[in-house]
């Protein structure tokens, strides 16, 4: 049988993948866009951006704490504010969040307090038993590596039936690991109810994104895992929120995980221990300052007559009113026993390490 | 009561698990249909379900960070790595969060996982599929590891893992999975975890070992008593946290000791044994402790592997050595 000859060109097209881009605000807080529903209500916009303001005015104490000994190291959210509070604010308080390190804003969101967090970068362990969020995750320090828990989480809500949806926070460095791939892999494959959310700050310490990867978007990733991805502008807290607040519904209505892109820029240093100036120039800086995301939601919220001078002075009051109270108390922590360090080692400390503790003890308390 | 092998003394144990306890779910590759590549899991997802027992795609790492998740909610996963050897990238989700979960929450938290994974050569197997690095786990704190030497023990101590309520890591000895044959009631009964099992007593030497080289030790150990040594043959069964008691009272009592596992020597678990030994048995000693192990070198493709195992006759020589020293 004579067979036609096709060209290359004429081979079908079996699958085709678009990648939106969700934003409402321009950086200089005009509307783009007609704003998403919850955006109607001026209380709501208030409320983020008090809890971004405050994590501003929080990163900016616990760095003084550093920097006089009396903190361990840290890691400021400065300009990524809306990435935290858009998506924690999206979740509902029985949903599961998986942070990491650089998320300490969507833990406030949620209920664990400034004290706690303090606690915790202090170097003492007793910081991640809040009493806030109870399932919530401790923060992530190997990149990425909680991922996986994200999917076996949402695995749970999936095999009990419960309408929760774990809510996973990373960096856009994460998404060169293969846990982050085999995670959203694995929640493609049994359309679980988890949302990945990568943070992309543009700089995973010193190395910048197009180092980390060659694929035009992050949200890309998504497709070859069988799920929608999307980018959202990062700095716009409204666009933050209204594409977490349609993932997690999704995800909840058991349609399966999502992935966000949150594009956004790393204005301050990756950690108390780094200096960015090294491998950065201060000008890429200075003009990423023009994006950030609380200056943008002001200009808007003045520009509705929703905030003006006399809310600004009274927010910054009561910040620094909570924040010196929470540091007060973090202060005056009472001291633990080195033998404590066995404690919650395991359900029951076995025998073998009991004498370990005895002597721990013994040793300390001279 | 009814005989069976190993393998199948794990396949009871997890049908049990699964039948008593809705929390508990089995995952891995294959484990499913296939009922495992070494039949552990056969039948498990015809009568539980696909959703308890999980076909996962092919990723180590993510079987285990999977149970991490799972287990912080409640559930208790037991996941299967096919082979040691592929065990490598679940050391980051153990080291760094199953083993530490409930440490570093103070409580809030915690961690009741399995991880499942045949352990130990002599199979005739591919590259990669003979490994015994028991010590690299042993070494984590927080974690439990067991390693059970017969199809009781490995009903027993697999339903006790499964109802711990922290992570473990559980060895299954490849070579005795259909060669070990044994009496189960299945009746749900767990054996205990962290203690030693004395499996033969004796007065002249300790023979301590675990997992498929116990088999070796106690045919060293008849060998041995064909020349009038009486030996006394322990299973430590859980490595982590081990049982120092049994092991000291034993010595205690015979004043010699020899450690045997094919896990090769340099910072095997045997060295952990010995320097137990030496800090609180000392005064006991009669002789050197000696280690019989697998040899400090890669273990190698089957044409050579029977040369790297820990033979009865080495066991059997190098306890007469003990035995003989003045």
């Amino acid at each position: 049988m004579a067979e036609r000859a096709i060209t290359d060109e004429e081979l079908p097209v079996i699958a085709r993948f678009e990648v939106r881009q969700r934003s409402y605000l321009a950086p200089d807080g005009t509307v783009l866009r007609r704003l998403p529903h919850f955006a109607s209500d001026t209380n709501a916009l208030v409320s983020l951006y008090r809890g971004m303001a405050l994590t501003r005015a929080f990163d900016t104490k616990a760095v003084s704490l550093q920097r006089t000994g009396r903190l361990g190291t840290y890691a400021v959210s400065l300009g990524q504010e809306a990435v935290s509070i858009g998506v924690a604010s999206a979740m509902r308080g029985e949903d599961v969040l998986l942070p990491s390190y650089r998320d300490n804003a969507a833990l406030l969101w949620r209920g664990v307090t400034m004290e706690e967090i303090l606690l915790y970068w202090g170097g003492d362990e007793r910081g991640n038993h809040w009493s806030g969020p109870v399932h919530d995750f401790p923060f992530c320090i190997p990149v990425g590596s909680h991922a996986p828990h994200a999917a076996g989480v949402a695995y749970a809500f999936a095999v009990r039936k419960q309408p929760r949806v774990a809510v996973c926070l990373f960096g856009e460095g994460a998404t060169s690991k293969g846990d982050v791939w085999e995670a959203m892999n694995f929640a493609g494959v049994h359309k679980l109810p988890v949302v990945f959310v990568v943070n992309n700050n543009q700089w995973a310490i010193s190395v910048p994104l197009k180092l980390q990867t060659a694929s035009e978007t992050l949200a890309q990733k998504a497709i070859a895992a069988g799920f929608a991805g999307e980018q959202v502008d990062g700095n716009d807290v409204i666009a933050v929120r209204a594409a977490a607040e349609e993932a997690i519904a999704e995800a909840r209505a058991g349609k399966g995980p999502r992935f966000i892109e949150a594009v956004t820029y790393r204005l301050g240093d990756h950690t108390t221990a780094d200096d960015a100036a090294r491998y950065r120039p201060p000008e890429e800086v200075q003009a990423r300052w023009k994006e950030e995301p609380i200056a943008r939601l002001r200009s808007y919220l003045v520009g509705q007559n929703a905030w003006g001078k006399v809310q600004e002075e009274q927010l910054a009051a009561e910040c620094q009113q909570l924040i010196e109270v929470a540091i007060e108390r973090y202060l005056a922590t009472s001291p633990r026993l080195p033998e404590t360090m066995f404690d919650n080692l395991y359900a029951e400390l076995p025998e073998a390490y009991a004498a370990q503790r005895r002597e721990l003890k013994e040793a300390s308390h001279g | 009561m009814a005989e069976v092998t190993l393998v199948e003394a794990v396949n009871l144990a997890l049908a049990r698990a699964l039948s008593d306890d809705p929390n508990v779910i089995v995952l891995g590759e294959d484990v499913g249909v296939n009922g495992g590549v070494f039949r552990a899991t056969v039948g498990l997802q015809q009568r539980f379900g696909p959703q308890r027992v999980v076909d996962t795609p092919l990723a180590e790492l993510l079987i285990s960070g999977l149970c991490v998740g799972m287990a912080a909610q409640g559930l208790r996963p037991v996941g299967e790595i096919q082979f040691m050897g592929f065990i490598y990238p679940c050391i980051d989700q153990l080291v760094n969060h199953a083993s530490r979960l409930r440490n570093r929450t103070r409580g809030r938290l915690s961690c009741p996982m399995v991880l499942r994974t045949p352990h130990g050569g002599g199979i005739r197997a591919p590259e990669h599929h003979s490994e015994s690095t028991e010590v690299m786990l042993a070494h984590i704190p927080g974690l439990r590891v067991v390693i059970p030497s017969s199809p009781e023990r490995a009903y027993g101590l697999l339903l006790a893992a499964i109802r711990d309520p922290d992570p473990v890591v559980f060895l299954e000895p490849t070579r005795i999975y259909r060669a070990a044959k044994g009496q189960i009631d299945d009746d749900g009964e767990a054996l205990p975890l962290d203690v030693a099992f004395v499996l033969r007593e004796g007065q002249d030497v300790t023979l301590i070992s675990w997992g498929a080289m116990v088999k070796e030790t106690l045919a060293a150990a008849d060998q041995l008593a064909g020349d009038g040594i009486r030996a006394e043959v322990i299973d430590l069964a859980t490595l982590k946290p081990y049982d120092a008691d049994t092991i000291l009272a034993s010595v205690q009592k015979t004043g010699r000791c020899v450690i045997v596992h094919e896990a090769a020597r340099t910072g095997g678990f045997g060295a952990e044994i010995a320097a137990l030994i030496a800090e609180h048995g000392l005064t006991s000693l009669l002789a050197p402790v000696v280690r019989v192990t697998g040899y400090d070198t890669v273990i190698p493709l089957p044409r050579l592997e029977q040369h790297y195992m820990p033979s009865v006759n080495r066991i059997a020589a190098a306890a007469r050595k003990v035995c003989q020293f003045s």
